[in-house]
């Protein structure tokens, strides 16, 4: 049911438009930040309405929308924007990967291979991979347009200094074609390789930073590293304890005040398939032991 | 690594003409020109509001200039695109500020200090970066320890040796230098003196260096230009211009009247 006080999803057409101007662009010269005039959403900005915007701009009353939070689908975030979305543009939902067209992230990238034909909107709060250490937004254009970026190999530098390793496991900095360097939002770095060569469009909103960046479908997306300390796309050392598998990317869970605590896969569609399907981890219900 | 280079060159390093630089109505430099041979220390001296500042800045490439040519190496440096003369300014140039805080990145430890300009330039292995990083520590006599300590912790001297070594640790042939020991007390002034004096013998370095200190290119410098008002009234050997001033400001700056 579609509340006629607004235009389908919830933007008007002069906007969407401009948004996705702003998306080809983005798509044309992919890493790259694009300025968008963001819009004032009905939720607070900590709540992904750099996502929203895209995900409104991109939508057509044939889509199905999945919503996912740090990989699932039943979060207070990944329900509430889910809802916002059926409420004002009506369109299907679903929680199964493979069924979607669009699926608005926040901090994870499916573990189901995307397919060409779907779209993967990534919630962005900070685009600006150089932030970090150079706080000043003249600047750090000035270096993405000469491509100074030894910057972020600083970065990098730091957190082995400081603790014997590349420690930066979310928001793992990327080079993008060999030209950009991009921050892929804080999705695990185990999800970094998923970020190259996929079927997908990737595309990145930030609402309060008001910039719009994107990966075409089967783009170059390289993690930064040094060659004696190369990239890892690292994961809890356990198998999933609900569906046994050995390679996604797991939350830890404290199940008692005793100090218990369970592995499971982050991305809950994928677990339950996994689990429908016959598979069974540690603690299973039923499962082997 | 020693690099002395004193072999005769036959072309200067630095080449400037007629540099003019205004600011509005007021002169900040004015028809400068000299030439600067590999291997020379270039003294620039001058009481406060001089124009030496300004010169530098704009010899750099920090702030565009009026009128006039630079050439480094026979390359017209004005004519460059921002790309070229920032790429210049990481690898052949380096340029250090009278205050510390405005060359270092004071969130970064000495070792990444050190190491970012080798980065810059496509150093990608750990290993190798940190041990160019410890040796160039222990060059400008930073306790290797410090070495993942943020330059917030050390005292205004450290800074200013830090902020050398990460100038030079690239080996630039053209080193700015903006009142280096300006800010600093007399004794570690001192001391910061005889590092750079050992620093520009060993590497052989070709340097322009600013101060209103007389002792500091005295102990430094192979030619001094003097300035007055933006614009250079006597240049010669260091000594000679010392010794036997010929301009009548140089003779009032040399006998210590002009407290500048
Ligand atoms: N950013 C500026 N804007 C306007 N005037 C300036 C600026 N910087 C320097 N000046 C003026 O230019 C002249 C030379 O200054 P400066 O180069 O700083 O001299 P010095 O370094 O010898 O003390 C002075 O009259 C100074 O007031
Ligand atoms: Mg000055």
């Amino acid at each position: 049911m579609t509340d006629q006080a607004y235009n389908f999803a919830y933007l008007d057409e002069q906007t969407k438009r401009m948004i996705r101007r702003a998306l080809l662009k983005a798509l044309a010269v992919p890493g790259y930040q694009v300025p968008f005039a963001s819009r004032e959403m009905p939720m607070p900005y900590g709540w992904g309405t750099g996502g929203v915007q895209v995900t409104a701009a991109c939508l057509t009353p044939e889509d199905v929308l999945k919503v996912i939070d740090q990989g699932a689908d039943d979060t207070t975030n990944a329900v509430s924007i889910r809802k916002f979305f059926q409420r004002t543009a009506g369109v299907a939902v679903t929680e199964a990967t493979g069924e979607a067209t669009i699926i608005q992230t926040r901090h994870r990238i499916p573990e189901q291979p995307l397919k060409a034909g779907q779209i993967l909107v990534y919630q962005v709060p900070i685009p600006e991979p150089l932030r970090f250490l150079e706080p000043r937004e003249t600047e750090t254009r000035k270096m993405h347009e000469l491509e100074e970026y030894g910057l972020m190999h600083v970065k990098l530098y730091e957190d082995i200094a400081r603790h014997g390793q590349i420690a930066t496991s979310y928001a793992y900095p990327v080079k993008v074609e060999g030209r950009y360097v991009m921050d892929p939002s804080p999705i695990p770095k185990f999800d970094n390789p998923k970020l190259s060569v996929n079927p997908a469009i990737q595309l990145f909103g930030a609402g309060r930073e008001q910039r719009i960046y994107a990966l075409p479908p089967f783009c170059n997306v390289v993690s930064l590293d040094f060659d004696d300390h190369p990239f890892r796309a690292t994961k809890a050392a356990h198998d999933c304890d609900l569906c046994g598998a050995k390679d996604s990317y797991l939350d830890e869970v404290i199940t008692d005040d005793a100090g218990g605590r369970m592995y499971v896969c982050s991305d809950t569609d994928f677990c339950a398939g996994r689990q429908a399907a016959g598979h069974a981890g540690r603690l299973a219900a039923g499962g082997k032991a | 690594m020693s690099i002395v280079q004193r072999m005769a060159p036959d072309t200067p390093l630095l080449q400037v003409d007629g540099l003019t630089k205004r600011y509005g109505a007021r002169i900040g430099c004015a028809d400068v020109s000299f030439d600067l041979w590999p291997g020379e220390v270039l003294g620039i001296v001058g009481e406060s509001g001089s124009g030496k500042s300004t010169l530098l800045s704009c010899l750099a490439g920090h702030q565009p200039t009026d009128a006039g040519r630079i050439r480094f190496d026979g390359r017209d440096v004005l004519a460059m695109s921002e790309t070229e003369r920032r790429r210049l300014a990481r690898t052949d140039w380096a340029y250090v500020h009278q205050n510390p805080r405005d060359g270092l990145r004071m969130g970064v430890s000495a070792g990444g200090n050190v190491g970012e300009r080798l980065m810059a330039v496509g150093a990608r292995n750990y290993g190798d970066i940190r041990g160019k990083a410890l040796d160039w520590l222990g060059r400008v006599e930073i306790a290797a320890d410090r070495i993942d300590d943020r330059p917030r912790a050390f005292s205004g001297g450290m800074q200013q040796r830090l902020q050398i070594a990460r100038n030079l640790v690239t080996g630039p042939r053209l080193v700015f230098m903006d009142e280096p020991t300006g800010g600093l007390d007399v004794s570690v002034q001192a001391r910061l003196l005889d590092l750079l004096r050992g620093l520009v013998r060993d590497l052989g370095l070709s340097v322009i260096i600013v101060t209103h200190d007389l002792a500091v290119v005295r102990l430094l410098a192979d030619r001094l230009m003097v300035m007055k008002s933006g614009r250079v009234v006597e240049q010669g050997l260091t000594d000679q211009v010392l010794d036997d001033p010929q301009h009548a400001y140089t003779q009032l700056l040399v006998s210590s009247v002009l407290q500048v």
